[in-house]
Formats: structure tokens, sequence, C-alpha cells
């Protein structure tokens, strides 16, 4: 028989995680660390709007972009925490997750060859997005000194002539880093002087504990040249509604419509009709889980500390990024041997690019229960590597 | 801000611990301390108690919530009345109510039985009480914000990216 498979996807590699979790989902006792969504359920008037729609029968496919109402609301609530304006009719559009926006961004504005600045450690879909699109992908290496932030001449670095996209994935996933106004400042001078575009995901935008967030599109001549990236699952703890947006000028957004159309059709309508009510009603549910998040990421810096294990300090997302290089050990082995021996599910940064390698990605999408309880574990881990 | 961000806490967990509570607020322990030590002097905080299911124990328990209609008594307001009932140690709530009565008394007793004879031999005879109309509490599915019917577990994933 005929090899069935593309040439193309046998050259991506499958996830760096499926390891750890076919172990930790083995053991009975495992605390996880290791999960990168909300523990808080759907705040509950959301979840009833959801329900609500069901009820009034409505379960048919909505236009290909959305419900326009839900398109009405997104462009409040950018207007709102962000003060950018976009065109609900041409510039927005419902997607399946952010996940959904950073393929159909990238198919629709790569050509093969295209190059695409990929700042790792970070999310593990841009690479195997940009290959199947086509583009070639070009690693930036992030650096602890930084604190995981992009400077402009890591950026400056890695351009080429045939660089197309820059990725912008901040708040960090797996490293917890921000960019602040003046860090976008300096990149921005970059991307305008080489005229590249941007992927902003910006997925983690309302967990950002030092100051509000601030958006790329935000600094004059970005909102031009980039696919803002968003959605629900994070601030609204709705990761299994499947439910994100994408957001850029109508040249852009216009084909990645067309793409989406042709493979999706639409957002679930359950998910549009709740996310209605997300945005409308939602702002309070949004602060109330920061403030948790804030206050485990306050007690698990300081818990470090007390061990004297090093960690920058992260200001979004909800992870840590915990240097564990003094053991000797790499990110694989000490995440192997601590859920084996101590039972503590976490991810080796290394899943997240090689760049990872040394840190460990801890989430504190837990309890302070659970993340005391975790910690206990870490700290008598730590002390039987030390003696 | 921080006297709300404390109390939001020790309402759900007064037995947090003081240092742990001032890393996750950013405030150091003295001011967590003193903050609380105030807060108790001006009554905001006025307990520390425990929530507990008697359903779950061998003690014998009901609770009954008691709607009362009083008169009023010129130049006391329902302030008077109310006193009279919660007085009573197994009173554990007076609530002034708008809308169709009164006051509503929350009662604990040991039996349907004993709640019974409160309301007929002491609560119905004060002077001021017109009438009332018990309920008895069959099952509690939630409490003071927690649920008490079932344990929420972690139905996530162990790991995600």
């Amino acid at each position: 028989m005929r090899d069935p498979l593309s040439a193309t996807i046998k050259t991506i590699k499958p996830s760096g995680i499926r390891k750890f979790f076919d172990i930790a989902s083995e053991m009975k006792d495992v605390i996880s660390l290791g999960v990168g969504e909300p523990d808080f359920d759907t705040p509950w008037h959301i979840r009833d709007e959801g329900i609500y729609s069901l009820e009034r029968g409505r379960t048919f496919y909505t236009s290909n972009t959305g419900l326009k109402e839900l398109r009405s609301e997104i462009c409040h609530y950018l207007k709102r925490r962000i003060g950018v304006e976009y065109d609900a009719d041409k510039e927005v559009m419902v997607t399946v997750g952010g996940s959904e926006g950073i393929d159909i961004a990238m198919r629709a504005m790569l050509d093969p060859g295209d190059e695409v600045l990929i700042p790792q450690p970070s999310y593990v879909s841009y690479e195997p997005c940009c290959i199947l699109a086509g583009g070639k992908p070009v690693i930036i290496e992030l650096k602890e000194e930084n604190e995981f932030r992009l400077t402009a001449q890591e950026l400056e670095d890695a351009i080429t002539e045939r660089t197309k996209l820059l990725v912008l994935p901040f708040p960090n996933n797996p490293t917890g880093a921000i960019m602040e106004r003046h860090d976008l400042e300096a990149i921005a001078k970059v991307i305008e002087k080489h005229d590249i575009f941007v992927l902003s995901d910006e997925i983690y935008s309302e967990l950002s504990y030092k100051e509000d967030h601030v958006s790329i599109t935000q600094l004059p001549g970005m909102r031009e040249r980039t696919v803002l990236i968003n959605g629900f699952s994070k601030a609204y703890a709705m990761t299994g509604w499947r439910l994100g947006y994408a957001c850029a000028p109508e040249v852009i957004l216009k084909q990645m419509l067309k793409i989406h159309q042709f493979a999706i059709m639409c957002a679930p309508t359950t998910s549009q009709y709740a996310a209605i009510e997300a945005l409308k009603n939602g702002d309070a549910d949004v602060a109330e889980m920061r403030d948790a998040y804030n206050q485990r990421r306050r007690f698990l810096m300081e818990r470090f500390r007390e061990m004297g294990l090093k960690c920058f300090e992260p200001y979004g997302a909800f992870y840590v990024f915990p240097s564990v290089k003094e053991f000797g050990l790499t990110s694989d082995e000490f995440a192997m041997r601590f859920v084996q021996e101590e039972h503590v599910a976490v991810v080796p940064g290394t899943a997240f690019g090689n760049s990872g390698e040394g840190y460990l990605r801890i989430s504190y999408a837990y309890s302070i229960e659970n993340l005391r309880l975790a910690l206990e574990r870490m700290e008598r881990f730590i002390r039987k590597l030390r003696a | 801000m921080l006297r709300e961000e404390i109390l939001k806490n020790i309402e759900k967990d007064s037995r947090v611990d003081l240092h742990e509570l001032a890393v996750r607020l950013g405030a150091t322990d003295e001011v967590i301390a003193s903050e609380m030590k105030q807060m108790e002097e001006e009554g905001v905080i006025c307990g520390y108690h425990t929530m507990i299911d008697w359903e779950k124990t061998e003690m014998e328990s009901v609770t009954a919530l008691i709607e009362v209609r009083c008169t009023l008594q010129r130049g006391q307001g329902f302030d008077r009345i109310a006193e009279r009932i919660y007085m009573y140690p197994e009173v554990k709530s007076v609530y002034l109510i708008s809308g169709g009565y009164d006051l509503l008394v929350t009662l604990e007793g040991r039996s349907i039985k004993e709640v019974s004879s409160f309301v007929s031999d002491k609560l119905s005879t004060l002077e001021n009480v017109l009438s009332t109309a018990t309920h008895f509490i069959l099952k509690k599915y939630k409490d003071h914000g927690t649920i008490m019917a079932k344990k929420s577990e972690d139905e996530r994933q162990v790991i995600t990216p």
C-alpha cells in the first residue's frame, strides 16, 4: 500500500506533554499542577444563558462570522478594556477557541517559505500551525534575564528578508511573562521598520497582575498590521465552550473568514449566546477570579523563596516558571522523578520549546489547599535532591 | 480595599494562617494583624464560627424558619419585640423583613416537639406577637455560600497544554 500520509504531517512531533499525562493519569493520589485551564466553573449566569438558548431552540448555525450581537459586544469590550476600535461587521470574527484563530490567521497570511518568528517558551500550537500553513518557523529563544520578555534586539537579530509574521504570545503560557507598554514600544519600532505583521495571542489578557494588560494594537500604526486573538476560555473560565475571536484589518479578516467558512462553518451557537452574557455582565466575575489567582501567585512565589528555589516573578496568566538548573537534572528528569517519587505532576519547560530547558511550568489554577499540599511535597523533594 | 480582601478570605476560611494571608494579599503580617484587631473592636468581625452539617452527626437537631407578625408599641418600633425574641438562646437569628410579615426567626431545637413548644409556649404568647407560621427545614442544600449536598471534584484532564 502507498503511504497514506503527507510528508509535512510526519515532520510534526507529537506534544511533549503526552508522556506525563499517561503517567499521571494512572496514579491514584497524584496532585496535578499541570493543568492549563481555570479551576473555576463558568459563572452560573453565563451557563444559564447557554441553557436558556437551548430551551428557546436556538440550535441552528449562526452566520459564519458569528452572532451580530456577540461581535458588537466584543467591540464594546475591546473599546472598554484596551481602547481600540474594531468594526463589528468587517473586522471581527468568532472562532472555535483562540486556537482556531491562530491556525486560520497563519493559513491566510503565509506563502511557502515565509518565515514566522515564534518566541519560545510558548504555547505548543504556533509551530505546528505555521508548518501546516507552509511557513517556516524561526524560533526566538527568550531569556530569564529579560523575564522572558521579547526585546527589540532579539527581534531585530531574528528578522530576515523572508520574515512575514511575528507571533506575540503575552501574557505568556508557560512562563507567565508579560510585555509592558515600554517593551511593546521598543519592538513596535522594529516591526514597522521591517514591515512585518503580528499575530498577537492575548488569550490571557485579563490575567495581568502588575498593571492592566497592554495590547500591541494600542500603539500607533500597529492595529493595521496585527491579528488580535482572544477568547473566553481563560477570562471567563469557559474552556469547554470552545469560543474565541479574532480581530484584524478587513483585508486579512476577509480571507481568514473564507477558511473558517469552509472548514468550520460557525462557532458553537450555544456558546455564542453564553458569551454575550459573559461580555455584558461578567466583569465582576473576571475581577474576582483575577484576585484569587493573584493571591495564589504571591503565595507560590513566597513558598519558592522559602525553599530557595530560583524563580523570576511572573505577572501574567496562571503559571510560574521556576528554574531547576541547580539540581543538575534536565526539566524532563526532574518532572519525571517528581511525579514518580512525590506524585506531583508538573510540565517540563521543554514541552514549550528547547529554551524551556532547566525550567518547570507550574500552574496555579488550583485551590490554595491543593497548592499548599503540592508545595510541601516539592519542598521535601528538593531537600532530598540537595542532600 | 485591604479590609474587604481580608474579610472575603476569612469569611471562607476563618482559620487561615495570618502570615499566609499577608503573603497572599501582598501586605505585612503586622498590617493584617492590626486590621483584624480593629475590625474585631469595631464589630465588623463578629465571631469566628464553624460551619457544621449536624445531619452528618449523631446529634438530633431540627431547624425551623418562623414568620412572625407583630403589633407595634408606641415609640418603640420593632427593636423591643425583636430583643424579646433574640434573647432566647435557642433562637439563632432574627431579621426584620419587608413584605407579608415582620420578623423572620430561625430556631434550632432537638426535635420538632421542642420547636413547637417553644413557638406555642413562648413566642406566640408574647404580648405583641399577632401570629406565627412555622416552617421546618427538611434538607440543607447550601448554607452560608457553602454547598452541602455534594462535594465537587476536579474533573479536568490531569495535564493540558
